[in-house]
């Protein structure tokens, strides 16, 4: 537990050093910026636009760390040649994966938590922008907590793109990593499609490979649920808890088969 | 940095700055290249291209549709085309299927008549009923759709169905009944049209509606004013056994106070014994005169 600790701290520090969290100022900026740019551009709908502008953004700023970060978790110590330093050390293979994963999967927190902080501070300030006959008849106030449940839909997605992003770096290149993570997570977004595969299909083979895929590949569609959350539509709690020990689940996979594959590489 | 490299940073970007110069004062981009264009059509393929962006891309067709709108309404284009207004509403609204103002106000810009929108009342109501299937229970929408029916169509009947429609929906306002009563009684009067416009002018979310609906209550108040002065030019006629000259004609003989003026203080013209509004007032032109019920 203390090398998976000192791994994760580790790899927090080095991400800090890398300046990942530069992309704060970027994300405060996008925001303030939009903010501005938006009451000029559009004919209302102000709050909802911010709304919208500031979760994708908390997604992509997020997505974009996952990924490139967690494709060089392992290959950058392959490449270093640091790998053979660390695991001659008390610390065991599935330490080095968890540990790794750890650290970055605390990169993101802290990430999205001041990012989420900073979104509800621009929220607040254009709250008080608009008089309340306005505010009344927007369907959630400004700073709505309710937005919560969307990032933390949100957080479970990073954490399940950063475990995919892992578990191919244990055994591709970083290039290949990033484009099977960010192909896998396109096509996670297709998953309605994959389901009603034998609505457009006539082979029954083909339409039960589709449905298999379904089941398979994980779907990045369940964890949106941000324009129900703009617009105050419920979300039964059923289905957060749910969709998050989905998500939770196939990290737990996705981990499982990294520590397997890195546990059979041989260094010499 | 060396002194060199800082030389030459200054001077490449002195460079581009002054060839961007070059190329605005000689007309900016292509004509074929500012053309309006929208690659992808179908609501379909831009919802599966969306990924998780839907709502944001909603937002940025959104904006494409209203300055679509504004530009080609402020342009001095003499054959102005909205022809991606509805595309772009459709799209906007497909990808957020609970973008309520996209759908209000989109009705608004389609059904206003050329040269100010397009003119599309059918596209309008098409647009709030794709709305209504997303959000039954949203009174607005049927609102809207008998506004359209009341202000652009004058079908009153068809109107008053629908103002009882939003009625029957729930957090519906306590007006609504009484306005689908009168539009059925004397559907098409100024008065009718008031009563529609001020509920309007009370309810509305957004500054545009605001303005439009002070501009159409002052229309109408300009068309009072408008029968009040042709009335006094035809008294002026029966008394005097020929037209006025001019507004002074008029006041001398005591029927006006001063020169007139519309809502807007723009003077009301007056030439060859005819009243109307002044080409340059901001209500112009008038609505016109509902035929149906008068």
């Amino acid at each position: 537990m203390y090398a998976v600790r000192h791994i994760a701290l580790n790899v927090f520090k080095e991400s800090v050093r890398d300046r990942v969290l530069y992309s704060l100022v970027a994300f405060a900026a996008l925001l303030i910026g939009g903010s501005f740019l938006i009451g000029q551009l559009t004919a209302g709908s102000d709050m909802k636009i911010i709304k919208d502008l500031g979760l994708a953004a908390i997604a992509t700023f997020g997505l974009l760390i996952a990924v490139f970060i967690g494709i060089g978790l392992v290959w950058k110590e392959v490449e270093r040649r640091s790998i053979y330093g660390l695991l001659s050390k008390p610390v065991r293979r599935h330490e080095f994966i968890v540990g790794k994963y750890a650290g970055l999967a605390l990169t993101l927190l802290v990430n999205v938590a001041m990012m989420t902080a900073a979104f509800y501070l621009v929220l607040a300030f254009m709250d008080t922008q608009f008089p309340e006959n306005v505010r009344a008849i927007w369907p959630a106030p400004a700073v709505d907590p309710g937005m919560l449940r969307a990032i933390a839909l949100i957080v479970v997605e990073l954490l399940l793109v950063t475990a995919l992003a892992l578990f191919f770096s244990t055994f591709s290149s970083p290039f290949l990593s990033a484009g099977l993570t960010v192909g896998l997570w396109v096509i996670g977004h297709f998953n309605a499609d994959l389901r009603n595969f034998e609505a457009v299909v006539d082979s029954r083979t083909a339409a039960s490979f589709a449905r298999a895929l379904y089941y398979v590949l994980p779907n990045f569609a369940a964890f949106d649920i941000k324009t129900q959350v703009v617009h105050a539509l419920p979300v039964p709690a059923s289905y957060l808890i749910t969709t998050t020990a989905y998500g939770l689940v196939y990290v737990a996979l996705l981990l499982t088969g990294a520590v397997v594959i890195f546990g059979r590489r041989d260094f010499k | 940095m060396s002194r060199s490299a800082l030389v030459l940073i200054l001077v490449l970007s002195a460079g581009v700055i002054g060839l961007q110069a070059v190329h605005e004062r000689r007309g900016g981009p292509l004509a074929a290249a500012t053309e309006n264009f929208l690659y992808v059509q179908s609501p379909e393929a831009m919802q599966r291209l969306a990924l998780s962006y839907d709502a944001l891309l909603a937002d940025l067709y959104w904006i494409r549709a209203v300055q679509h709108f504004g530009s080609t309404r402020l342009s001095q284009d003499p054959n102005k085309q909205y022809d991606l207004l509805y595309p772009l509403l459709d799209l906007t609204t497909s990808l957020d299927p609970r973008f309520r103002l996209a759908y209000l106000l989109g009705a608004i810009f389609l059904s206003e008549p050329p040269p100010g929108g397009p003119g599309r009342a059918d596209l309008a109501i098409a647009l709030l009923e794709k709305g209504r299937r997303a959000d039954p229970r949203e009174w607005q929408y049927p609102l809207s759709i008998g506004f359209v029916h009341y202000w652009w169509r004058q079908d009153y009947q068809e109107a008053a169905a629908w103002f009882l429609r939003a009625a029957d929906l729930p957090k519906a306002p306590e007006w609504l009944r009484p306005l689908a009563a009168t539009t059925l009684a004397q559907g098409g009067s100024r008065e009718s049209s008031r009563v529609l416009w001020r509920q309007i002018l009370d309810t509305a979310e957004v500054n545009y509606l605001r303005s439009e609906a002070m501009r159409r209550l002052d229309q109408l108040d300009a068309m009072d004013q408008l029968d009040a002065l042709r009335a006094a030019v035809n008294a002026y006629r029966d008394r005097f056994g020929a037209s006025p000259d001019g507004w002074e004609d008029l006041r001398r003989a005591g029927y006006l106070r001063g020169n007139p003026v519309d809502p807007t203080g723009t003077p009301y013209r007056f030439a060859d014994g005819t009243v109307s509004l002044d080409a340059t007032s901001p209500l112009h032109p008038l609505p016109t005169e509902p035929v149906r019920l008068r």
